[in-house]
């Protein structure tokens, strides 16, 4: 045993990145619910990706012969209040939810790695005015907020963009700006102790400037906190975009995304129930099988276990 | 009071970069000449540089000097003031009835960690955080009001009854909201408390207590858990401003006369006044909720001490 672990140790010293990243797989796929989670994610993302090239029936065909019925075999999740079919509704604003949590996300991180970088790698007084402006941004009541910017910058956006963009660029901008603290304060702590480490230092006196550092050495290093917590920000910018259309300060009524649904399903919940459980189990399914990905994610990415196992 | 300032100066900031001007309306009048309306800016400020603006705007907000609601002609501290009290029982009552879950399940799953009843525990507290408020709300109702019809779905501030069978009312009203939100909590608390006392039972102290020969009960719930709550009471608190988010959708939901149901109609009816008021009474919400939190580590943890 002793003998291969020798053999093999020259390989695993050319590609220490590969090995780690495998190692991050092996372990994430020992997490039985994150591998459920995936599975149930994929399908869900498929669904939504391909399902409206397969599934024809447009999302917007009026046809009050065929209101508010059940599931049937013509419309397998049944029709709203005006006919429409719910299957082809709830992928389609399954498209947008999910474009939401995304573009959400990387807005939350990308802003989040900015300030945690520079807070954690300047330090001082730059450090402490940002620390100070990270811990503003935690206290402040989200939602009241979110919905004060909506409301106030509505109508200029769509003005601007057009009622769709307007109101995408807006939600996704606003959703990304208000949840970008814990990423910054999870890259900050790995910047301070990474920025002492040898190999940092070795960088240092071979003459790597600070952006070369940073964006080389550190960064790379730092960066398993910040999936796990970016995975986890998709399902909470879901959550927040699905909260905003289900108080009906989302998007349009004629772009379905599945708060939406919620919303003009929540009158009519004692005569037509299907209406708002497919769409909200859409949701929770959705958020449950992110949640478990970030629970795999983050047992396969702490850099504390790569030693214990 | 520094965090009060920053959250004002970050509302103030929203609003002044927020397009549209309230003497629009009056622009696009024809009746009103111009210099009527340069008269009315200038009486009320508009002109004034934005450190003037943002000075007097703060004052007047802490004064409780509100202004006028467009919509319902009232006082918009009159306004609030109606419907404070609703919220902050709803969010209080829900708070205790989290705390009441989740501190024994979490303790409990942690005593005896990977048994039937933790796996249990902990998959129900996952699905539960991971159902959003807006979600479970529905479906209380789909099950309690239309299928069972045990509970009624609409908060009703007017109860024409007198006596006990008022209390009795609104004890059953207030079932549903209260559960919706507390349950919420209760699903991401326990998952803190199991993590807080699964660290806590292992200490030397733990066994010291034991060694002494207390009894297993003094040992739990002065020592174990007393020290388990202090990083439990931080994350919550890390919380709070979501937990407002999760009053608003359930007051809507259930239409509890709340600040957040108010917050959602004078949205809908451009009604700005009352949002910007309803905005800052949250802010300092959260901001109080913290000095609270602030308060129970002092309680929980005699080692620190604020001078």
């Amino acid at each position: 045993m002793t003998a291969r672990a020798v053999e093999k140790l020259p390989v695993a010293l050319a590609a220490p990145r590969a090995l780690l990243w495998r190692e991050a797989v092996r372990r994430f796929r020992r997490h039985r619910l994150a591998m459920i989670g995936a599975t149930v994610l994929l399908v869900l993302v498929g669904a939504v990706v391909a399902g409206p090239l397969a599934w024809r029936l447009p999302v917007n065909e009026i046809d009050f012969t065929q209101k508010l019925n059940g599931p049937t075999w013509g419309h397998p999740l049944g029709t709203d209040d005006l006919g429409q079919d719910l299957l082809a509704r709830v992928l389609y604003g399954g498209r947008i939810s999910l474009a939401v949590g995304v573009a959400a996300m990387l807005i939350a991180i990308s802003i989040g790695t900015a300030i945690g970088a520079a807070s954690g790698y300047v330090g001082g007084a730059v450090d402490h005015t940002l620390m100070r402006i990270t811990d503003l941004f935690l206290s402040l009541p989200q939602l009241p907020l979110l919905l004060l910017i909506v409301y106030l910058f509505r109508d200029a956006l769509r003005k601007a963009l057009g009622p769709e963009g307007g109101v995408f660029v807006l939600v996704v901008a606003v959703i990304g700006g208000l949840r970008w603290m814990p990423v910054a304060r999870l890259v900050r702590a790995q910047f301070l102790s990474l920025r002492e480490k040898e190999f940092v230092e070795a960088a240092r006196s071979l003459g790597a400037p600070p952006l070369r550092q940073v964006v080389l050495h550190i960064l790379p290093n730092s960066m398993g906190p910040v999936i796990v917590a970016g995975s986890l920000d998709v399902a909470a910018a879901i959550i927040a975009e699905s909260t905003l259309s289900f108080l009906g300060l989302g998007f349009p009524p004629d772009i379905p995304t599945w708060g939406r649904l919620l919303f003009d399903a929540k009158d009519n919940l004692d005569f037509a129930p299907h209406w708002a459980i497919f769409p909200g189990t859409a949701i929770f399914l959705t958020v449950l099988s992110i949640n478990y990905i970030g629970d795999g994610l983050r047992d396969a990415l702490d850099p504390r276990r790569v030693l214990s196992r | 009071m520094p965090a009060l300032l920053g959250i004002s100066v970050v509302l103030f900031t929203v609003l002044a970069l927020a397009p549209g001007d309230p003497f629009e309306e009056l622009a696009t009048n024809p009746n009103v000449p111009p210099e009527v309306r340069q008269n009315l800016r200038a009486k009320f400020g508009l002109d004034d540089p934005l450190p003037v603006r943002y000075a007097r705007w703060f004052t007047s907000m802490l004064r409780g000097d509100w202004g006028f609601s467009f919509v319902s002609r009232v006082d918009v501290n009159t306004l609030i003031l109606q419907r404070l009290p609703v919220t902050l029982v709803v969010l209080g009552s829900a708070q205790l009835l989290a705390i009441m879950i989740a501190v024994p399940i979490g303790t409990y799953s942690a005593l005896r960690p990977y048994s039937l009843f933790d796996q249990l525990a902990t998959t129900v507290a996952f699905i539960g955080f991971s159902l959003p408020t807006f979600f479970t709300g529905l479906l209380f109702i789909l099950l309690f009001s239309i299928y069972l019809d045990w509970l009624p779905f609409i908060f009703r501030a007017d109860i024409g009854a007198i006596g006990w069978r008022w209390y009795w009312e609104h004890l059953r009203q207030s079932i549903m909201p209260v559960a919706v939100l507390g349950l919420f909590q209760a699903a991401a608390m326990t998952r803190f408390m199991r993590a807080a006392v699964l660290d806590v039972i292992r200490l030397d102290y733990v066994n010291t207590a034991r060694a002494k020969g207390l009894p297993e009960k003094t040992t739990l719930v002065k020592h174990v858990v007393r020290n388990a709550l202090i990083p439990v009471v931080t994350l919550v608190a890390l919380q709070i401003p979501n937990i407002f988010g999760g009053a608003i959708v359930t007051e809507q939901i259930f239409r509890v006369p709340g600040i957040g149901s108010l917050l959602i109609s004078s949205i809908l009816a451009n009604d700005t006044p009352v949002v910007m008021a309803v905005t800052f009474v949250y802010s300092v919400l959260v901001v109080v909720s913290n000095l609270v939190a602030d308060l129970l580590y002092g309680w929980l943890d005699p080692r620190i001490s604020y001078r």
